[in-house]
This record gives structure tokens, C-alpha cells and sequence, in this order.
């Protein structure tokens, strides 16, 4: 919270994700360049855009067949590019963390719940047992979960859609980061229980003063969410832009987007669907 | 040269004329990837040698395999005898090469008579379900509840030695998995929207399951049947080995192996080749096998 | 109730029902015979008063029904008949050779876990490098490869040319009946006796075995774990656990590994069944006095009633361990609670 507002988080320049694949080589990410402070940015873009890839490239998560290159990606004072896996074992969770789409899938099956945000903790504290659980407690307390010592013991398959993503959010703030990537973290929950979800990673990445990257492909959703838009199109980044100005876009690809969305009061009798340039894979 | 091309077109070619076009071009594909993997192509090569060494047996073969000589009796391996003599002076190279036309005859065999009960038994079980299901599959659960070895064995015990009974046996054995992969796809498909079209045509029970859903299940149950030959052919050779199998003078592996133990401290290869021979067979299918499935199937692993 | 209880029954109820049809089937086994099982017992040349008096005897003037209904009782209260091959009544001949056989199948799941798992688990980890292809391809010689062959090999190379471990059969011939047999296991027994030598030959006797038969299993218990494994590393919860700071093998063990631990438990009770299936020609290779050697010796010798016994009992013993497999899915993984 000291630090200058213009000294941003994340800086990435000229990222790119490939993958080898035994047909072809696929380009995911394309020479993406953006920065993250203190605030929240929203990726969006369809499947396929690049968007999670990107995200997963930040905490070097890619996947084993992937290949990523970037001319720069800092993290404060770290360069995560020429970053070791030891080294990165202290940035994951503790720097850097990421929530994940569905805590169905995200969570070990066979461990109760509060074990696993307990895992979190980082071993060099070298906090007691009981330490441990207290600090368990008050996260899931924070999430806004009620009864904390009965979630604490119960299995993933036993806990609801919002409640499980909270358990997630929990788990990944568990050892204090600075930056949180949040990749399409309520595209699995009901529609009811999004707004809570929201409600309440907005209150806790305030309050912390996180920097938060929103990850969705709901173009909605994050520009009334987060400060900045990014938009992605076939790996390249097409649009930046403050959310509150995000009617004035100019790539025709984002105009599309906004276009296409249905608004209610709009007396259009159909609605407009998006015309591919080819020319926008070029970014 | 424009012949070569123009056949290279035919088969690569983005829409398709025929209904034989397709099923060429499938083939094709599959080709190519079955030759992308170099295990199952030296699989199916070692089958291909398998079946040339079976067919030119004679010709290949120095002295018949049944040519005694009591003065030659147990020679190590040598430039006249590439693989030694046996116990009573045959040929055990020859010997090994006409065995292969008895592992041959007894795979070929308990491949058509296992696979078409399996299929019968499976798609019937899982076409009409209800009580016939239940009956089908509680007997093939049974057949299953023995290990393969144990169950022709007891076959065997009761019919009698001889090849013929032990392909019955091994046969016996052979079926439920088939059966049972069956049943598993003919589930699936029976939901599928064109068999309630054809059933609304007014196709009869039994030509739906022939030409429909049979044709869909081959696939599978041929994959299944390459990778159980292997164990088939060591059942078999474990037969063999005990004397219920390919009676004597016949050179099936697995006899004479057993012979092949009598004199296993002075002349060890007796006891050494032919079990080569049964493993390089059962490798190959395995091998083969799982390329196969790979093609056929690729969303096992 | 309790949930669980109806689901039980009804596993039971479609066990019993399972054994019923072994039974049948080996009756019919029984009955395909091609021999007259009166003549096997009096000989060709006994009168016909004695035929027809055991004729009645064996039950065989009975209605098909009747007999299998006797058949049954038989069976339940374990008189297999005698054996005509040792004299000796089946039962008692069986609970002679059982504990050889359970000796050499332990000790060989014990090599086959030993080895196949961690071969598994870095086949999984390191997919596609080259400890996974050896590993893929020592297990598919694995079986491949006939395990009586293997036993031939193993005796003539580590016993008769190197003499590296000790020939066939359990002990050398001036170790037997020195120990008390307690639990019929020579491994135990003889560390109870405080006899180190007799230990020794013992293992000597064991291990090229027990190594043969564990090589089998280690192929498809390697094979299972790999798979498994793979399967649980391409799951979001693995990456997640990398997110929080974890490295790779730590996720393995504390995340991945239990995860399959269950399904691996229920592959080692299968792979344990399928070694009862090898012993059958390891014992018969290796003269060890044990149930599978019973059986062949009993087919060689045209005994029926030994051979059938034998078949019966290892179909009881695989439907029970297939039994208790699933029961231990069922029991052990939370998600089925």
C-alpha cells in the first residue's frame, strides 16, 4: 500500500505461448504487452483467444508441451522470465495466485476442505496446528462463510457451487499475494450465486489492495467489474481500455462484441452478429 | 506417374463420392496412422514373418520336423542345425517352423469361433435387455469368475487331450470379454437416433442388430481380440506344456517346451527357442494390438 | 438402516448367485467326462454286481437335478471325494498344499507392488521420456512372455549355471522337516524355530520364483498405476495445487498419489488373483508342492475329483477377491460414501 501509484505489479512485453501438437505448431498467445497495478484489469475474449493461456503463462503453469517466450515479465522485483521452478515455488501463492473456474475440479476430492486451504500456508512460518486452523477459520470467515468449523471438515463433493468458490478464493489468498489472476471464476456458478462470489473477491482485493486479473468471456461482467479492459482476439490483445469509456472502442472486433450484445429496452428486432475480418488474426 | 497422383487424389480427397470411397479412405487414414508408430509396425511385421515362415514351411524348413535321427540326438546348435536337435534327433529349427503353422491354426480358430459367440451373446444382451440381458450376462459372468488358464484347463481335463479340444477350451475362455465389449457398445448405440429410425421402418430385431449394430461394435471387438491373442497364444502353449494341447509328434511350442524341460540341464536349447518363439508371436500381437487400438480408438489414453 | 446395508445385499445376493453358476458349470464340467466314473473307481474288470452297487453308490441312478443338489451339499461341506492320485481325501490334500501356494503369491505382490508402483508413478510423471518408454516396454515383455518359459530360463541360468539361488521345490532335501510347521509358511515358520539356516534355504528356494511370478505382476501393476496417474495429473485440482506453491513431486504424493491409492488397492487385490492363475504352471516348473502343482499333477493323472476341487476353489477365491474389491472402492473412497 506504500507504493506509488504509477510503479505497476505486472509488466509483460511481447509474451508468446506456443504448443506443439503432433499436427502443427499452435500460437496461442501472440505477442501480448500489458501492465497490472493495484487495480482491476479484465481479459475477455472468446475460446481460444489466448486469455487463460496467458494467465497460466504468468505463474509458469503452462502446460509441458508449451513453450513460452517473453521479452519481459516482471513482477515487482523479480523477472519472472529467467525465473527458476525453485524460484518460482516462493512467488506461487505467496506473490502470485490464481483462482480457478470450477472448485469442483480445482479441489483434491479425497481431502477435506479446510486441510487443503491449510496447505496454502507457507511452511516457514512454522505456525502450530492450532495456529494453522485458527488462520483457516478467520479466511473462511472472510469468504463469508457462516458455519467455518463444520465447512472446515467436509469433502468438496459436499459443499454447494458459491460456497466451494469461496472455499477457492480462501485458499488462494490464504498466503497474503499481491497479484491474484482470477481465470472464469464465475462462469460455473449459478446466476444467483455470482453477484455474492463477486461481491465478495471486490471486497477482499480492496481491501488488501490487491491487483487483481479478471479473466472472463463475458464482456459485461468485467466492465462493471474491473477498472481496465483488455480485449483479446486469436492470441493478440485488440483493445485497452478504461471499462467506463469501453463505449468509445474502436476496434471493430470490440464494436462487434458490444454490438451483439442484447440490451434490454433496445427496440432492435434482431440482434447484430459478428463479422470476422480475417485481418484482426494479425492483431 | 500421373496414375500414382491421380490415385494419391482419390485417396486424400475432401469430399467423398461413394460409400466405398469413404471406407477406402478411412482405411487409408488409418494406415497412416498405424504407420506413424513404429512399435505396432514392427508388431505387425513380426505377425506377416509369422504367417510367410507358417506358409513356406517346407521350403524353408532344412529336414521335415518328424525326420528322426538317434544318432544325432541333442546336438547344440550348430551350422547344419541353426537351432540343435532334440531328444530324438529332430530338427528343432524346422521343428519351431512348422510349429508356427500350429500356433497359427490354433490362434485363427479360437479368434472365429470365439468372436462371433461374443458378438452374438453381446449385442442380443444389450439390444433387448430385461431378463435376457440379465440370463446373458450372469452366464458370461460366471465364465468370467474363472481365470482363463484354469477354466481350459478344466475343459480340457474333460474332453480330453488333443488340439482340437483345446481349441474348444481355450475357445470357452475367449468369448465373455468379447461378449461383454459388445454388450458395453451396443448400449450406446441402441440410443442412437438412426436405430430408432430404422426401427420405425420397420426393420425386424435381428436385421438391426446384423446389419447395424454389429457392423458398429467389429472395430472394437477386433482391437480386443488382437490383444487377447496374446494371451490366448500362452494359454495355449501353456496347454501345450502340460500335454493336454497339440498332441506328440506334433512341433507345437508349448510341448516342446515340456520336453524341452527334461533335458533342460545339458541342453539348454530345447527349453530356450521355441519359448522365444511363443513370446516373439505373443509381443507381436501386443504390440500390434495396441496400435490398433490407437488407430481404432483413440480416446483410450 | 444404515445406506449402505441394501446396496450390500443386493452385491451379496449377485455374488451367491455367481457361485451357484460355478457350481453348475463345474458339475457340468464334471459330467462331460468321457470316462466312466464308475469304472475309474472298480476297474474295468469287476463284476456287474459291484458296477451296479456303486453306480447307486455315486449317486448316478438319480434324476440330473438331484445329483447336483447332492453336488452342492458336497461341495458346502468341503467333501471333495478322494484322490485317487494320493490316497488321500481332497480336503486334506488341499489344506496341505494351500499354504505353499499363499507363501509364493505373497512374497511375489509384495516384488510385484515393490517394483511396479514407483515404476508407475515415474512412467506417469515423466511421460514420454525415455524411463517411461523402458518402463512400457519391460512390462509389456512382461506379458508377453510365457512365465513357465521364464521359470525354465531363471532355473537354468541362476541355478544350474550360476548357482546363484536354490533349484525347485521349498527346501534342500536335508532342511525338510527340520522346522515346525506353524503357519505352513517356511519364511515365518522358520524364524519361529530360530533356524537362520533354514531361512535361508528357504529364500534361496523362493526368490527365482516368487521373482518370476512378481515380474507378471509388477508388468501390470506398473501398467495400472501409470495410468491412473496420468489421469489424475491431467486434473485442474493438480494445477491448483502448483498455484498454491507446491512443487511437482510434492502434488504427486500428497494430491495425486492418494487419489488413486484406491483404485490401486483394488488392482493389487485383481493382480493377486492373476497370480494364482500363473502359479498354476510356475509351481508345476518349479516342483513346489503347492495348489497349482496339485492341479496339474492331478490333471496329468486323470483324477477328477482333485482337478474339479481345484477349479472350483480358485473360481470361489477370484469371485471373493473380485468381492472384495469392490468393497473396498466402495468403502474407502469418500466420494461413494
Amino acid at each position: 500500500m506504500n507504493q506509488p501509484p504509477e510503479t505497476p505489479l505486472l509488466q509483460v512485453e511481447d509474451l508468446h505461448v506456443r504448443f506443439r501438437t503432433p499436427q502443427r505448431m499452435v500460437h496461442a498467445v501472440r505477442g501480448v504487452s500489458f501492465q497490472v497495478g493495484r487495480e482491476k484489469v479484465g481479459i475477455v475474449g472468446e475460446s481460444g483467444s489466448g486469455k487463460s493461456q496467458t494467465g497460466r503463462a504468468i505463474m509458469k503453469l503452462t502446460p509441458p508441451n508449451g513453450i513460452v517466450e517473453a521479452r519481459r515479465l516482471q513482477f515487482q522485483e523479480l523477472d519472472l522470465a529467467r525465473a527458476s521452478e525453485r524460484d518460482m515455488l516462493k512467488v506461487r501463492g505467496r506473490r502470485i495466485s490464481m483462482i480457478m473456474q470450477d472448485p469442483k475440479h480445482a479441489l483434491d476430492p479425497v481431502m477435506r476442505v479446510g486441510a487443503q486451504i491449510a496447505e496454502a500456508i507457507p511452511d516457514d512460518l512454522r505456525l502450530s496446528k492450532a495456529e494453522r486452523r485458527d488462520k483457516v477459520m478467520a479466511m473462511l470467515e472472510a469468504v463469508h462463510i457462516r458455519n467455518p468449523a463444520r465447512v472446515h471438515d467436509l469433502y468438496p463433493h459436499e459443499v454447494s457451487g458459491g460456497m466451494g468458490q469461496r472455499v477457492m478464493i480462501a485458499m488462494m489468498l490464504m498466503a497474503d499475494p499481491d497479484l491474484l489472476i482470477a481465470d472464469e471464476p464465475t462462469s460455473a456458478l449459478d446466476v444467483t450465486v455470482r453477484q455474492q462470489v463477486l461481491t465478495i473477491l471486490d471486497d477482499l482485493v480492496t481491501r488488501r489492495g490487491l491487483g487483481l486479473i479478471f479473466i472472463s468471456h463475458d464482456l459485461n461482467l468485467v466492465a462493471t467489474f474491473c477498472d481496465r479492459v483488455l480485449i483479446m482476439y486469436a492470441g493478440h490483445i485488440v483493445e485497452e481500455c478504461v471499462a467506463s469509456e469501453l463505449a468509445q472502442a474502436k476496434h471493430p472486433y470490440t464494436q462487434g462484441l458490444l454490438a451483439s450484445l442484447p440490451r434490454i429496452g433496445s427496440r432492435n428486432a434482431k440482434l447484430a452478429v459478428l463479422n470476422r475480418d480475417p485481418a484482426w488474426l494479425n492483431g | 506417374m500421373s496414375d500414382a497422383t491421380s490415385l494419391r487424389a482419390w485417396l486424400t480427397a475432401e469430399v467423398t463420392t461413394s460409400p466405398r470411397h469413404a471406407s477406402v479412405q478411412r482405411f487409408y487414414y488409418g494406415w497412416l496412422r498405424l504407420r506413424a508408430n513404429p512399435l505396432a509396425l514392427v508388431g505387425l511385421l513380426i505377425l506377416l514373418a509369422l504367417v510367410m515362415v507358417a506358409i513356406l514351411a517346407p521350403v524353408i524348413a532344412p529336414v521335415g520336423p518328424n525326420d528322426q535321427s538317434l544318432t544325432r540326438r541333442l546336438l547344440p546348435p550348430s551350422e547344419l542345425h541353426w537351432f540343435g536337435t532334440d531328444e530324438l534327433g529332430r530338427d528343432v529349427f524346422a521343428r519351431v517352423v512348422y510349429g508356427s503353422r500350429i500356433t497359427l491354426y490354433i490362434s485363427f480358430l479360437v479368434a472365429i469361433i470365439a468372436a462371433p459367440i461374443g458378438l452374438a451373446v453381446g449385442t442380443t444382451a444389450g439390444y433387448f435387455g430385461g431378463w435376457t440381458d440379465t440370463v446373458l450376462m450372469r452366464i458370461n459372468d460366471i465364465f468370467l469368475s474363472f481365470p482363463g488358464l484354469i477354466l481350459a484347463l478344466g475343459f480340457v481335463a474333460a474332453l480330453g487331450p488333443g488340439i482340437e479340444n483345446a481349441v474348444i477350451a481355450i475357445a470357452l475362455t475367449a468369448w465373455p470379454p468379447i461378449a461383454r465389449l459388445a454388450r458395453a457398445e451396443t448400449l450406446t448405440i441402441r440410443a442412437s437416433d438412426y436405430i430408432a429410425a430404422v426401427r420405425i421402418q420397420g426393420a425386424s430385431s435381428s436385421r438391426i442388430i446384423l446389419r447395424h449394430i454389429v457392423p458398429m461394435c467389429v472395430p472394437s471387438v477386433v482391437v480386443r481380440i488382437t490383444l487377447n491373442m496374446a494371451g490366448i497364444i500362452l494359454t495355449a502353449a501353456g496347454l501345450g506344456f502340460l500335454g493336454l494341447g497339440a498332441q506328440p509328434p506334433l512341433p507345437e511350442w508349448g510341448a516342446m517346451l515340456s520336453t524341452g524341460r527334461q533335458n533342460m540341464l545339458g541342453a539348454w536349447w530345447l527349453a530356450a527357442i521355441p519359448g522365444l518363439a511363443i513370446l516373439l508371436t505373443s509381443l507381436a500381437f501386443n504390440l500390434f494390438g495396441d496400435g490398433l487400438r490407437d488407430v481404432l480408438d483413440p480416446r483410450s489414453e | 438402516m444404515p445406506r449402505w446395508v441394501p446396496a450390500l445385499g443386493k452385491q451379496v445376493a449377485s455374488v451367491a448367485v455367481t457361485l451357484l453358476g460355478l457350481l453348475a458349470l463345474t458339475f457340468f464340467m464334471g459330467r462331460m467326462l468321457p470316462i466312466d466314473p464308475v469304472i475309474a473307481i472298480i476297474g474295468e474288470q469287476a463284476e456287474k454286481e459291484t458296477y451296479d452297487m456303486v453306480y447307486a453308490q455315486l449317486g448316478l441312478d438319480k434324476p440330473l437335478y438331484v445329483q447336483f443338489g447332492l453336488f452342492i451339499r458336497d461341495m458346502m461341506t468341503l467333501e471333495f471325494g478322494d484322490a485317487l492320485f494320493t490316497g488321500n481325501k481332497v480336503a486334506d490334500d488341499l489344506a496341505r498344499v494351500f499354504p505353499a501356494t499363499i507363501e509364493l503369491a505373497t512374497v511375489s505382490i509384495i516384488i510385484g507392488i515393490g517394483l511396479g508402483v514407483p515404476f508407475g508413478m515415474l512412467a506417469a510423471v515423466y511421460r514420454g521420456s525415455l524411463l517411461d518408454h523402458v518402463a512400457r516396454f519391460i512390462g509389456l515383455l512382461g506379458y508377453s512372455s510365457p512365465n513357465f518359459w521364464l521359470g525354465l530360463m531363471g532355473l537354468i541360468l541362476f541355478y544350474a549355471t550360476l548357482g546363484w539361488v536354490g533349484g525347485p521345490g521349498r527346501l534342500d532335501v536335508m532342511f525338510i522337516d527340520m522346522v515346525e510347521p506353524v503357519t505352513g509358511m517356511l519364511l515365518i515358520d522358520s524364524l519361529l524355530a530360530g533356524e537362520p539356516e533354514v531361512f535361508w534355504d528357504a529364500f534361496s528356494h523362493i526368490v527365482l520364483p516368487a521373482s518370476i511370478l512378481g515380474y507378471s505382476s509388477m508388468a501390470y501393476i506398473s501398467r495400472m498405476t501409470r495410468s491412473f496417474m496420468l489421469e489424475q495429473l491431467g486434473q485442474e485440482y493438480i494445477v491448483a495445487a502448483r498455484v498454491k506453491g507446491l512443487s511437482r513431486w510434492q502434488v504427486v504424493w500428497r494430491h495425486a498419489f492418494r487419489n488413486i491409492l484406491v483404485q490401486l488397492i483394488t488392482v493389487i487385490a485383481l493382480a493377486y488373483a492373476f497370480l494364482l492363475e500363473g502359479a498354476v504352471l510356475t509351481e508345476t516348473v518349479f516342483a513346489w508342492p503347492g495348489f497349482g502343482r496339485y492341479l496339474t499333477s492331478g490333471l496329468l493323472a486323470g483324477d477328477m475329483n482333485a482337478v474339479l476341487a481345484c477349479v472350483l476353489i480358485i473360481g470361489i477365491i477370484f469371485v471373493g477377491l473380485n468381492l472384495l474389491s469392490d468393497l473396498l472402492y466402495r468403502a474407502l473412497d469418500p466420494r461413494t460414501r
